[in-house]
């Protein structure tokens, strides 16, 4: 079953701010291909299922309609993979300093 | 009676003035002094605060006196590749400290005080930047209500992971974050969103903004004279949309260092369109780069606000790029040599240092003047994963191989890290052109060049070469 959204639900709404064939004259040809598309967070201030156009309260109390895209949005971001590229630097570096006889701990700092 | 007003982007654009107006605070046409000209330190003068003022409002709120660390493993490093008798002693202000884990603290600092004083009920930035997180942790802390409106996802509605980062801290502080697709039509979403709320335009590019970094200039250089019993030599600034590199220098003058050499870096992202959907995706930073630091530098009021306060051409005295690639090595050095594991667009100056503390003498001292916090997404193993994810070639060789939008070559050793200067006359005769464009004018009085040698701290030979380019009669 299609999941919905019961009234006081933390949800996303979406809405086309700008259709194609709208946008801004100095945008760019790719750019001018897509719509301006703006999403928002609120509470649920009717029922609804994804897809379907709702109201919502944001945190401050500002009022905003749009389609539903998500229930209980979360956080996806993440920091990311391994890059094996990346992971011999610091030891390389401190391969010069111990070479020098300068790597942090080999003496004491200097003023 | 409530009238209903024509909101489709040519009609709320029309108007844009008088909404900017009612939402700044500040008539900005009473300092246009006809032509071209505008008394610049007037306006700056317009938000009545001295530096000390601005300290006290920023104490209120816990922003501002950040450590100033000494780099002493990094600085040997360099030392490594110097000539005898080179190698400056580099410094990092430690701007991570700030309550939103950014100098952009600072900036918010002022702003949102002043709403408050102004009376507004809250206040709206448009930002896909750190500026956002600052301006809702200050909203939060002095009870002002605030929305944050960022360009985050492409066409694909896949969006850039230190965007999402930024956004989330947004949240967390209890601002409403609207999230849009590309495009410059971000301002127009501003524009309709203050009319509907009556709120203050926090925007990063007012007196109040600039007058908020001004301390970070005048903080270090008391910190320097402290630690070194000198000046700073050098400060380097990662460069956007100019207001770091102003205010900073504008705090640097204001502490008498005159002397100090104030450097602009940037990423250089050459070739990737800033308001292109295919584009967005492919950078790795998504600021401090060339797609804001060229521009902005190029023609200051291109911004949200009638009179841009941040004019980087009349303070920077050299302007260096560095690679990609270059950022990420540098970010694993601090975090490795130092422990100091720091956001990577913090890092931006932090890699042009590590090549210009090469020509300065060992005694000298070069500032790093901020870092910023880091966490998921913004940070350097998401930002490369993702860029993989967009088919970026990641590679280890030289970096001068890099291609923006297509790869990023981490350097093999620490010699290949460079600072590339990019000619400050170039924007010049950017500044020049626009300057004349923008105005519309048919004549140029003597006041227009005396007015865009101040701005562009060239030549009068330069200046007058420009106008003669464009055919324009000086009178």
């Amino acid at each position: 079953m299609e999941p919905r959204a019961s009234i006081g639900d933390w949800v996303q709404i979406e809405r086309i701010i700008l259709r194609v064939g709208e946008r801004a004259p100095q945008v760019p040809e790719d750019t001018q291909a897509t719509p301006l598309i703006s999403r928002v967070k609120g509470f649920a201030l009717q029922e609804g299922a994804i897809g379907e156009e709702m109201v919502v309260e944001t945190v401050i109390g500002r009022r905003a309609s749009g389609r539903l895209v998500a229930i209980e949005p979360s956080y996806s971001h993440d920091f990311g993979g391994m890059i094996p590229e990346l992971l011999p630097v610091g030891g390389e570096a401190l391969q010069v300093l111990r070479d020098r006889g300068t790597a942090a701990g080999d003496k004491e700092v200097s003023q | 009676m409530t009238t209903v007003r024509d909101s489709s982007y040519s009609a709320v654009m029309a108007r844009r003035n008088e909404i900017l107006s009612q939402a700044l605070g500040m008539d900005y046409s009473k300092f246009e002094r006809g032509g071209l000209a505008f008394d610049y330190e007037a306006m700056m003068d317009e938000t009545g605060f001295s530096l000390d003022q601005v300290r006290t409002v920023q104490a209120e709120t816990g922003v501002g006196n950040t450590p100033l660390l000494e780099l002493r493993n990094i600085t040997e490093l360099v030392r490594s590749l110097a000539r005898p008798g080179k190698g400056a002693r580099i410094f990092v202000k430690d701007e991570a400290a700030n309550p939103s884990g950014s100098f952009k603290a600072r900036r918010a600092a002022v702003s949102v005080y002043q709403a408050k004083q102004q009376g507004y009920p809250g206040v709206i930035s448009a930002t896909s930047g750190n500026y956002g997180a600052a301006v809702a942790s200050q909203s939060c802390m002095r009870a002002l209500k605030c929305i944050i409106v960022q360009e985050l996802f492409d066409g694909r509605m896949v969006g850039q992971p230190e965007i999402m980062e930024k956004g989330r801290k947004c949240e967390a502080y209890g601002a409403e974050v609207i999230q849009l697709t590309v495009g410059p039509e971000l301002f127009y979403v501003m524009l309709l969103l203050l009319e509907e709320t009556g709120f203050f335009s926090a925007s990063l590019y007012t007196p109040y903004s600039i007058a908020g970094i001004e301390t970070l200039g005048y903080e270090l250089a008391e910190q320097v004279v402290a630690d070194c019993g000198r000046k700073p030599d050098m400060v380097v600034v990662t460069h956007a949309g100019g207001g770091n590199i102003t205010g900073t220098a504008r705090g640097l003058r204001k502490a008498g260092c005159e002397k100090t050499v104030v450097v602009g870096a940037s990423v250089d992202l050459k070739g990737l369109h800033m308001a292109s959907d295919r584009d967005f995706n492919r950078k790795s930073f998504t600021t401090g780069h060339t797609g804001f630091g060229v521009p902005f530098a190029g023609w200051p009021d291109r911004a949200d606000v009638p009179r841009n306060a941040a004019r980087p051409l009349r303070y920077m005295d050299r302007y260096v790029l560095v690679h990609q690639g270059e950022v990420f090595y540098a970010t694993e050095l601090l975090a490795r040599l130092e422990g100091l594991e720091r956001g990577p667009a913090g890092n931006i100056s932090l890699t042009a240092a590590f090549a210009l503390a090469q020509e300065m003498d060992r005694d000298e001292v070069l500032v790093v003047q901020e870092t910023e916090y880091t966490g998921a997404g913004k940070h350097s193993n998401a930002q490369l994963t993702f860029a993989r994810e967009n088919g970026i070639v990641i590679r280890r060789g030289d970096p001068a191989e890099n291609v923006p939008g297509r790869s990023i070559v981490i350097p093999e050793d620490h010699s290949q890290i460079t600072a590339r200067d990019f000619p400050l006359d170039r924007l010049r005769r950017s500044l020049v052109r626009n300057a004349v464009g923008s105005a519309g004018v048919d004549k140029i009085t003597q006041a227009d060049v005396a007015f865009l040698i101040e701005e562009t701290r060239a030549s009068r030979d330069l200046v007058i070469e420009e106008l003669k380019r464009l055919d324009l009669p000086i009178c």
